[in-house]
């Protein structure tokens, strides 16, 4: 890290555990900025701009869910849920809300911290590379995806999904293989994330969602990329 | 060549015969399934027949007391005016002299003319008068061929003197043969024996009779039909409630609680529908405060959940700082602080599972299921024991089939319980082999973990899914588990619609087996393998290819 340090915002209403993650964090490198109001969280994203958000999925005064939501519409940034339940439903609309990521409480310092730096690390890439599946063009330093020429906005986990399918267009990706690719995760962790943020990849690039032509099925395995 | 066409044929024909009584038998099979099935139909088909039957016995004694009526009518007037012209006979044939043929004919002619001229009760007839003696009638017939007609018994029975009566077939003049009275007499006189013979046919009588057993037969038709259309249209109102009702306690049994039965009149289905709608309220109180009061449990879970993982991820964070940063702190400390860390994992370990089987208990957990290879999953399974179980000096065998086996499963809860069935062996193994096996057939697929340990017998195979219960407890505690993996593994194989069972016997191991079916909502009926290790030994070990289609 060169120059400013990665700020992250931290999103929480315990006091203990957010002096914690700050304790942590700084440990890190990483310099953190406080909410522990819901209400607030939207307008002190806009103050601190933060590199990252680390946000509770149960606080008073706001659904996490709708932070996420709000934070998405205008900002790209890597969201790492904190949450206390590993429930299908509350993570699945967590990731559906937004959400890059998920940590479930209690988690360990070093699991937080790999899962921050997968997010930050997405952000660099310099040497120049053009990638197509169908209609759709990668600029991968630029980091742009167009489909007839008219821009599409992704995140760059969404991003990196998509470059990492198209880079290998005929190969067929397991969830897994996907998690450790895109994700950072060393060992099994939750298909369920690859699901949803495929869903959500596919509601940006595809024509019809429902007959995808970008990102394929392939059904017991995984996804692919279709034919460039 | 012609013996074998023959037999050819015949087998054809053999083959056609039977395929007709197959199609038969499922046709009547199919007609007594329907007849079975339909109370509308049953009563229909037995009033039907019970009213036939009524209505047979009826119209045959009623026509024939109709008939015997009207024959005894018909006789009894035939007789007396026989009898009457009989007498007129005699005293005409009396007063006839002896000797003189032609006047004898004559007489007897004007005789038989003034009869025929008498009309009487009895209707139409024909009259001749026959000597039995001479060949040709002794006065003209009423119509020729009515003589040779007579029925020769009872020309002998009239013969012989006295008078007769018999039923017989007659010509009729100009028309065809009908059933007639035949009634002689016999006229003495001087001159010879003659016999006098009336024929009354019967036609007229049986043209009424044949119009009267029409008419019985139409309205007996008719009847039988009004009665089974009544008893149909008896049973329709009463088979109608009873489907509607069938048809809403079927709904109610899909869920549907609010479904009632319409309640009209006052009459027995209307208490029946009243009853009915009594139990569905019940009913659906019962279950809406059971929903309650899971809703209310599962709201309490995760409440508990959120309160206790929160400071617990503080501490948790806290006790790592203190763990990594042990090595500057006196001996005492940097104990206190790795006992901190373990014993940390082991509460987290522990509100995990408590959390996870609360979830079950309040039956909040649901199944999100997907197509899912089990090899790699297996092999991903034994890849994150495989630290453990070279530390316990465990050798881990694993043998697939050679086909992929694929099943609609939520992997996160499949490999929990793998994880926990590897990880059961590794800690009650005693560093034995550790057999892992799975299998596939067209319905199910099975993973079995078997162990060379010191085994459980049958009383500890049946408790080995409770809760916190632990066979020999030091060694439990040695392994870290938390004494629920078991109990929330079955629940797992339960959400699939699977069976988790142990087996075990003293000083030979135990073996646990996962039985799943290949896609949700097909019940299983058997695991592709036996959950009771085979008799034989499997020697070489090497054997990498387990059988694809077993049944136990």
């Amino acid at each position: 890290m060169v120059g400013a340090r990665s700020r992250v915002l931290v999103v929480d209403d315990d006091p203990s555990l957010a002096e914690m993650l700050g304790i942590v964090l700084r440990a890190e490198g990483l310099e953190p900025a406080f909410v522990a109001d819901g209400g607030r969280a939207v307008s002190a994203f806009r103050e601190v701009r933060p590199d990252l958000v680390l946000l509770d999925l149960m606080l008073p005064g706001a659904d996490g869910m709708q932070i996420c939501r709000e934070i998405r519409q205008e900002s790209l940034v890597p969201i790492i849920m904190l949450t206390a339940k590993a429930d299908t439903v509350d993570v699945v609309r967590g990731l559906e809300a937004g959400a890059d990521d998920y940590v479930v409480k209690p988690f360990k310092p070093i699991e937080l911290v790999a899962r921050i730096r997968a997010q930050m690390r997405r952000t660099d890439t310099d040497h120049p590379e053009t990638l197509a599946i169908g209609e759709v063009s990668i600029d991968v330093a630029g980091h742009q995806v167009r489909r007839d020429g008219t821009p599409i906005l992704l995140t760059p986990l969404e991003f990196d999904l998509l470059v990492a399918l198209a880079r290998k267009p005929r190969q067929v990706f397991t969830r897994e293989h996907l998690l450790e690719q895109v994700w950072g995760y060393r060992h099994a962790a939750d298909t369920r994330l690859v699901n949803v943020h495929v869903q959500r990849l596919r509601s940006k690039v595809e024509i019809d969602p429902e007959h995808p032509e970008v990102v394929l099925t392939v059904r017991g395995v995984g996804y692919k990329a279709g034919p460039p | 060549m012609t013996s074998s066409r023959l037999s050819g044929s015949r087998t054809r024909l053999q083959g056609v015969l039977r395929e007709l009584r197959l199609r038969a038998r499922i046709a009547g099979r199919a007609a007594w399934r329907h007849y079975r099935r339909s109370l509308q139909l049953r009563v229909a088909i037995i009033t039907m027949a019970v009213a036939g039957a009524a209505v047979i016995i009826i119209s045959v004694i009623l026509f024939d007391q109709i008939r015997t009526q009207q024959l005894a009518a018909k006789k009894d007037a035939a007789i007396s005016q026989a009898d009457v012209g009989v007498q007129y006979a005699r005293n005409q044939v009396v007063a006839v002299p002896t000797g003189d043929p032609r006047s004898i004919r004559e007489t007897l002619q004007r005789t038989v003319d003034e009869l025929r001229t008498r009309g009487g009760s009895a209707g139409q007839f024909a009259i001749v008068m026959i000597n039995r003696d001479t060949p040709t009638p002794l006065t003209q017939p009423s119509f020729a061929g009515l003589t040779p007609a007579l029925p020769a018994d009872l020309i002998a029975t009239v013969g012989a003197g006295t008078q007769a009566r018999q039923y017989a077939v007659m010509p009729t003049e100009g028309g065809p043969a009908v059933p007639s009275l035949v009634v002689g007499a016999p006229v003495p006189s001087q001159a010879g024996s003659y016999e006098l013979y009336y024929v009354f046919p019967l036609d007229q009588e049986q043209r009424s009779l044949e119009a009267i057993r029409s008419t019985v037969v139409v309205s007996g038709i008719g009847l039988v039909v009004l009665v089974a259309g009544i008893g149909t249209l008896v049973t329709r109102l009463v088979v109608r409630p009873v489907r509607l009702a069938a048809k809403t306690a079927e709904q109610l049994a899909f869920g549907q609680l609010e479904r009632r039965l319409p309640i009209r009149g006052e009459d027995d289905l209307a208490r029946l529908a009243g009853s009915f709608n009594r139990m569905a309220a019940s009913l659906q109180r019962q279950i809406t405060q059971l929903e309650d009061l899971s809703r209310l449990q599962q709201r309490f879970t995760s409440d508990v959940s959120h309160e206790l993982r929160t400071p617990l991820t503080t501490v948790r964070m806290a006790a790592d700082i203190l763990h990594s940063a042990r090595a500057d702190f006196a001996p005492d400390v940097a104990r206190s602080a790795e006992l901190l860390q373990t014993e940390l994992g082991r509460f987290e370990a522990l509100l995990t599972d408590l959390l996870e089987i609360s979830r079950y208990d309040a039956g909040a957990a649901s199944l999100v299921a997907e197509p899912t290879e089990l090899g790699p999953l297996v092999q991903g399974v034994l890849a994150t024991t495989e630290a453990l179980a070279q530390r316990r000096a465990a050798t881990v065998m694993l043998r697939l089939p050679d086909e992929p086996v694929i099943a609609e499963i939520d992997s996160r809860r499949i490999e929990r319980i793998l994880r926990n069935l590897v990880l059961n062996a590794i800690n009650h193994g005693d560093g034995g082999l550790i057999e892992v096996t799975l299998a596939g057939n067209d319905v199910a697929a099975a993973v079995t973990v078997r162990d060379r340990g010191p085994g459980m017998n049958t009383e500890e195979t049946s408790r080995v899914f409770d809760r916190f219960w632990r066979a020999d407890p030091a060694r439990s505690r040695l392994g870290g588990g938390t004494g629920l993996g078991l109990s929330i593994s079955r629940e797992d194989a339960r959400l699939h619609n699977g069976w988790l069972q142990a087996w075990g016997r003293h000083g030979e191991g135990a073996q646990f087996r996962l039985t799943l079916p290949l896609v949700q909502g097909v019940e299983l009926e058997g695991s592709p393998l036996p959950l009771e290790p085979g008799a034989e030994a499997i020697q070489p070990y090497d054997v990498v290819a387990a059988p694809a289609g077993t049944r136990p």
